[in-house]
C-alpha cells in the first residue's frame, strides 16, 4: 500500500474530481490519495465521486483556503 | 421484449449531464435491465461548478456536480472526461454554425457522441443513450438535425434516444432485443410535462434546472466577451483555459483595444483573481477598500496607466473623493504607484464595457 498525493489548487468544479479519476487510474487497491484543493465544492464531489465508483473516502480538514482530501483506492 | 433474450447483460453508456433528460433516459434503460454507466464530457465551458465556486454571494448553495449527484441518484458509475483540447476545434470552426449565441450546438452534440462511440469500443460496451427530446432545443434536437447527429458522429444505429425513440427509425439495440421498444418513450416539444411526469413516476423528488441551459456558450454576455476576446487578438480564435475561465468572472472594462481590465465584483471574484496575479499585470488601490483588477493587454504608456488608474479608482470605496492611491504591479513583480481622481460613472464610457 503506497500514499501519494495530488495538487488540485486553483483547480475548479470538476477539475479536482478529473484528476483524482485520472490518478486513482494508476494506483492499486488499498493505496490512498492526499488531494488538496481550493474548490469548496470538492468537499461534496470527492465523497460522491467515491462512492458511486467503489472507492472510500476517508476524511478531509481545512487549512486555510486549502481543503485535504483522503481516498483509499477501492475495487472501483 | 421483440426477440429473444440475449445471452449476455447489454452495456449502455449515458451522456449525463446533470439535467432531468439525461437522468431519466439513463433510469428508462436501467429498468429494462440494461447495465448503464454515464460519461460527462468537461469543455470548460459546462455553467457546473465554476461561478457557484467562485462568487462568495452564492457561498450558501449547495455545491454539487449535477453530473455526479444524478449518478449517484441512478446507482450507476460516471467518467467525467476532460475534452478541452479538442473541443477548441468544435468551438472555433463548427460545421454547422452557432446557434443564438456562441453556442455550436449541433457540433458538440455531434462530438460528444463520437467521444461516446470511442469509449464504447475501447470499453466493450454496446451502445449510447442520450437524453434528447426531438423539438426540445432550436438547433440540435430537431427533427432534421438529429439523424445528423447520429450519422457525422459515426454512431449510426448505435445511438439510442430513450426519451423519444418512438418518432425516430428503429436502432440496433431495438432491433436486436437488447431493449423494448415499446418501453420506450416518444415525447416530443418544448413541453417539461411528460418529463415531469415520468420523474414523478420513477420517485425523482429533485432534479437540476439550470437556468438559460447547462453552456456558458448559450449566454449572450458571455459569448460577447468571448468574441471581443478574440477580436483583441487579431482575430486569432483561440483561448487558453485560463481565458475562459476568467470570461466567468468580473466586470469587463475594455478602453483601449490593446487592454482590458477585469475588475472583481465582490469578495469571492477578487480573491479568485488574485490566484492569477503572477499571470496578469494588476492593480488596487492602497489608500482604501476597493477590487482586486487584472490587466489582460498591454499599457503602452503614462495615459494607458492612468487610465486603468482612475477605472480602478472609480470600483474603489472612496469613488467620490478627490484621490484614490493605485498600485499596479508588472509582470515581473515590479510595482508603481499613482495618485488619481476616479472617473465619474458617466466617464466608464458604455462602448468600453464588453
Amino acid at each position: 500500500m503506497s500514499h501519494y498525493q495530488l495538487d488540485a489548487r486553483r483547480m475548479l468544479c470538476p477539475m479536482p474530481v478529473i484528476r483524482t479519476q485520472n490518478k486513482v487510474k494508476t494506483l492499486h487497491v488499498g493505496d490512498t490519495l492526499e488531494i488538496t484543493c481550493t474548490d469548496p465544492g470538492a468537499i461534496n464531489d470527492i465523497p460522491a465521486w467515491c462512492r458511486i465508483n467503489a472507492h472510500k473516502f476517508i476524511d478531509y480538514r481545512q487549512d486555510g483556503d486549502e481543503i485535504i482530501l483522503n481516498v483509499e483506492v477501492g475495487e472501483g | 421484449m421483440s426477440k429473444s433474450l440475449v445471452s449476455k447483460q447489454p452495456k449502455a453508456v449515458a451522456l449525463i449531464s446533470g439535467g432531468l433528460d439525461s437522468l431519466l433516459a439513463a433510469k428508462v434503460l436501467l429498468e429494462q435491465g440494461v447495465h448503464v454507466e454515464g460519461i460527462n464530457f468537461y469543455t470548460g465551458f459546462c455553467v457546473e461548478g465554476h461561478t457557484h465556486a467562485i462568487r462568495a454571494k452564492d457561498k450558501k448553495k449547495v455545491k454539487r456536480n449535477n453530473a455526479l449527484w444524478s449518478a449517484e441518484q441512478l446507482g450507476i458509475k460516471l467518467h467525467i472526461v476532460d475534452v478541452i483540447e479538442e473541443y477548441k476545434d468544435v468551438l472555433i470552426n463548427p460545421k454547422h454554425g452557432y446557434g443564438a449565441n456562441m453556442n455550436p450546438c449541433l457540433d458538440c452534440k455531434g462530438f460528444m457522441v463520437k467521444k461516446a462511440l470511442e469509449w464504447i469500443k475501447e470499453n466493450d460496451f454496446d451502445f449510447i443513450i442520450t437524453g434528447e427530446v426531438m423539438g426540445q432545443r432550436p438547433m440540435s434536437q430537431r427533427k432534421d438535425t438529429m439523424p445528423i447527429i447520429a450519422r457525422e458522429s459515426g454512431a449510426n444505429d448505435l445511438l439510442l434516444r430513450p426519451l423519444c425513440a418512438k418518432n425516430l427509425p428503429e436502432t440496433k439495440p431495438e432491433i436486436e432485443g437488447w431493449v423494448d421498444r415499446d418501453k420506450l418513450y416518444g415525447f416530443s416539444g418544448r413541453s417539461r410535462k411528460p418529463q415531469i411526469a415520468l420523474a414523478e413516476a420513477f420517485g425523482f423528488e429533485e432534479w437540476a434546472q439550470p437556468a438559460g441551459g447547462c453552456c456558458f456558450l448559450t449566454d449572450k454576455a458571455y459569448s460577447t466577451k468571448l468574441v471581443d476576446l478574440w477580436q483583441s487578438r487579431n482575430d486569432q480564435r483561440d483561448y487558453e483555459m485560463d481565458d475562459i475561465m476568467l470570461l466567468k468572472v468580473g466586470r469587463h472594462i475594455r478602453p483601449r483595444k490593446h487592454f482590458k481590465l477585469i475588475i472583481g465584483r465582490e469578495d469571492g471574484e477578487n480573491k479568485y483573481m488574485e490566484g492569477y496575479r503572477k499571470q496578469y499585470a494588476h492593480l488596487h488601490a492602497t489608500s482604501c477598500v476597493g477590487p482586486s483588477v487584472l490587466i489582460d493587454g498591454v499599457l503602452k504608456d503614462e495615459d494607458d496607466f492612468k487610465l486603468a488608474a482612475q477605472i480602478t479608482a472609480r470600483f474603489s470605496k472612496d469613488r467620490t473623493k478627490d484621490s484614490v492611491t493605485i498600485e499596479m504591479t508588472d509582470l515581473n513583480g515590479v510595482s508603481k504607484a499613482i495618485d488619481v481622481k476616479p472617473l465619474g460613472s458617466h466617464e466608464i464610457q458604455e462602448a468600453w464595457q464588453v
